[in-house]
């Protein structure tokens, strides 16, 4: 786990993580512009820091009602305005992308944070991007896998020589410039179905899980269908850091914070994806056995313990600030997260 | 009740002229209710390839929006081979699982003969349950010998629809009672 940075003698890791939407505040049905958007983005990240979170990462989305596209970019922009949180992405479509651009994208932030970057390389869930960056649906799988296969290559060698179907040949190539610990920590983003874990696993890196909704349970089956592909394939799973991720939001009373975080998200949900969250959904997400991060700073503690208990995970990321959150609210958030939440799992999750 | 009629053929006659029975009976009784049509055989919808509906275009796009937006919706079918018409099982693929969560569905077959009573029943009613509708288990089954000149002549058939109309509108009526109620005590 040292290799990707994780110290377990800590307990579990807590991030913050934001998709860059730009959607309409629930209540007035006004959008903040672009720029107060990511200008808060940034702001959310040094707040982070201040309150003692160990992650925030950007991801890219291009497409209506989102601003983060360049997310390298803001990544860049949030190492320059914080000193000591990890950064990294969720995340970064690599299928769309090339390898080396992407590389040199996040080992130039990496040397600008001295040092805190990671990159989590995914296919995209919302595939609006295909058609503008110009490539081909039907490649969804082929592109994702040559291509991580690449960004894997060049993390891990100074020269590098590769073909492929997707990208012209490499020849004694020097991707430049290098991080500054020589390698970034690179994750595989899985969507939640046990395939895209099991290749995970063959590939030997560590995974990041998401996890919108439902009984955590269910996601059991892709993390230990991860783990026995890592051994399957001859790593030792004990060496690779799995992460979870979803939606988060929370206040003393669990009632205003479901009342505070239902509106954004069933708006946002039925912007961005055609169809709102279920009330009924969202009412029962309050079980203790289910993964959305609604409620009481108590409730989501025994939540994020319940899913320790399932998974034995080393990072969780929480998104709060989707479906246009008022800035006010997301600082309100923290203050619960850093003086309830993240004492507590801390002290359970020590090793 | 805000309701959309979704005539599911694009061949013939015999589908539509029953839709514009239901249409009538629905205004006859339920002046108020906000009724769309949305005929098949005036659009041109793509197959589905797949892609989540608000990425369409076009009449596609319309068509897939206006059935995501519908509270309630009435379908009329034809019977062809034995099964629904390919025409209206592209609309379901090009909506999402759960698409019908929460929305009311009904629904009338036009077919050649009683032979196919049941394709409703085994084809019909699945999918729209696996869909998540609330389905209004009823419904009227209208055959060739019901028509003549592209009307309906069967005073049956128009005391079923009457019939069906009414039960829609209950089921949305009843559902949406019960859903505030149950809403309400969420309390958020």
């Amino acid at each position: 786990m040292e290799k990707y940075r994780i110290d377990r003698s800590k307990g579990i890791e807590f991030g913050l993580y934001t998709l860059g939407d730009h959607i309409p505040n629930p209540e007035t049905m006004e959008r903040i512009s672009a720029k107060q958007r990511l200008d808060e983005i940034i702001k959310l990240a040094k707040l982070a820091e201040e309150f003692g979170l160990d992650v925030f990462s950007v991801g890219e989305s291009h497409q209506k009602y989102f601003a983060t596209q360049a997310h390298s970019v803001v990544l860049s922009a949030i190492a320059q305005a914080t000193k000591n949180i990890k950064l990294t992405s969720s995340s970064t479509i690599i299928s769309t992308s090339d390898p080396v651009r992407v590389y040199e994208d996040f080992s130039t932030i990496d040397l600008i944070s001295n040092g805190r970057v990671e990159i989590v390389a995914g296919r995209a869930s919302r595939v609006g991007l295909f058609e503008l960056l110009g490539y081909d649906l039907k490649d969804y799988e082929g592109l994702f896998e040559e291509k991580f296969e690449l960004l894997k290559l060049i993390n891990e060698n100074k020269i590098v020589n590769w073909e492929g179907e997707y990208r012209a040949p490499l020849k004694n190539a020097e991707v430049l410039p290098r991080p500054l610990h020589n390698t970034l920590p690179l994750w595989r983003a899985v969507g939640g179905a046990p395939g895209s874990a099991i290749r995970a696993g063959k590939q030997g890196v560590p995974m990041m899980l998401a996890t919108l909704g439902g009984p955590s349970s269910n996601f059991k089956i892709a993390v230990d269908a991860y783990r026995k592909s890592l051994t399957d394939s001859g790593f030792d799973p004990a060496q690779f850091p799995v992460a979870t991720t979803g939606l988060f939001f929370t206040d003393k009373d669990s009632q205003v914070a479901m009342r505070q975080a239902y509106p954004g998200v069933n708006l946002g949900l039925q912007l961005v994806n055609g169809h709102g969250f279920s009330k009924q959904h969202f009412a029962q997400a309050q079980d203790v056995r289910d993964a959305l991060m609604v409620g009481s700073p108590q409730q989501i503690i025994e939540k994020i313990l319940y899913q320790y208990e399932l998974f034995g995970h080393q990072r969780y990321m929480a998104q709060m600030d989707f479906g246009g959150v008022p800035f006010p609210l997301l600082v309100k958030n923290l203050e619960l997260i850093a003086s309830e939440i993240l004492p507590a799992v801390r002290k359970y999750t020590k090793q | 009740m805000k309701i959309v009629g979704l005539s599911g053929s694009i061949v013939g006659s015999k589908t539509k002229t029953a839709m514009l029975v239901f249409e009538k009976t629905l205004r006859a009784k339920y002046p108020d209710a906000e009724w769309t049509l949305i005929d098949l055989a005036d659009y041109n919808v793509q197959f589905s390839d797949g892609r989540n509906y608000l990425e369409y275009e076009g009449d596609t796009a319309f068509v897939t929006k206006t059935l995501m937006d519908a509270h309630t919706i009435v379908i009329g079918t034809p019977i062809f081979q034995a099964s629904l018409p390919a025409t209206l099982k592209n609309i379901f693929d090009l909506l999402p699982i759960n698409a019908f969560r929460d929305k009311v569905i009904s629904f009338f077959v036009t077919a050649g003969s009683s032979k196919h009573y049941l394709v409703a029943e085994q084809q019909l009613k699945p999918i729209l349950a696996y869909m998540k509708a609330q389905i209004v288990q009823t419904y009227v089954f209208i055959e060739d010998q019901d028509f003549v000149k592209k009307e309906i002549v069967n005073d049956d058939v128009f005391l079923r629809m009457e019939r069906l109309v009414e039960d829609t509108a209950n089921l949305t009526a009843t559902y949406d009672i019960i859903r505030k109620q149950q809403e309400d005590q969420y309390d958020f």
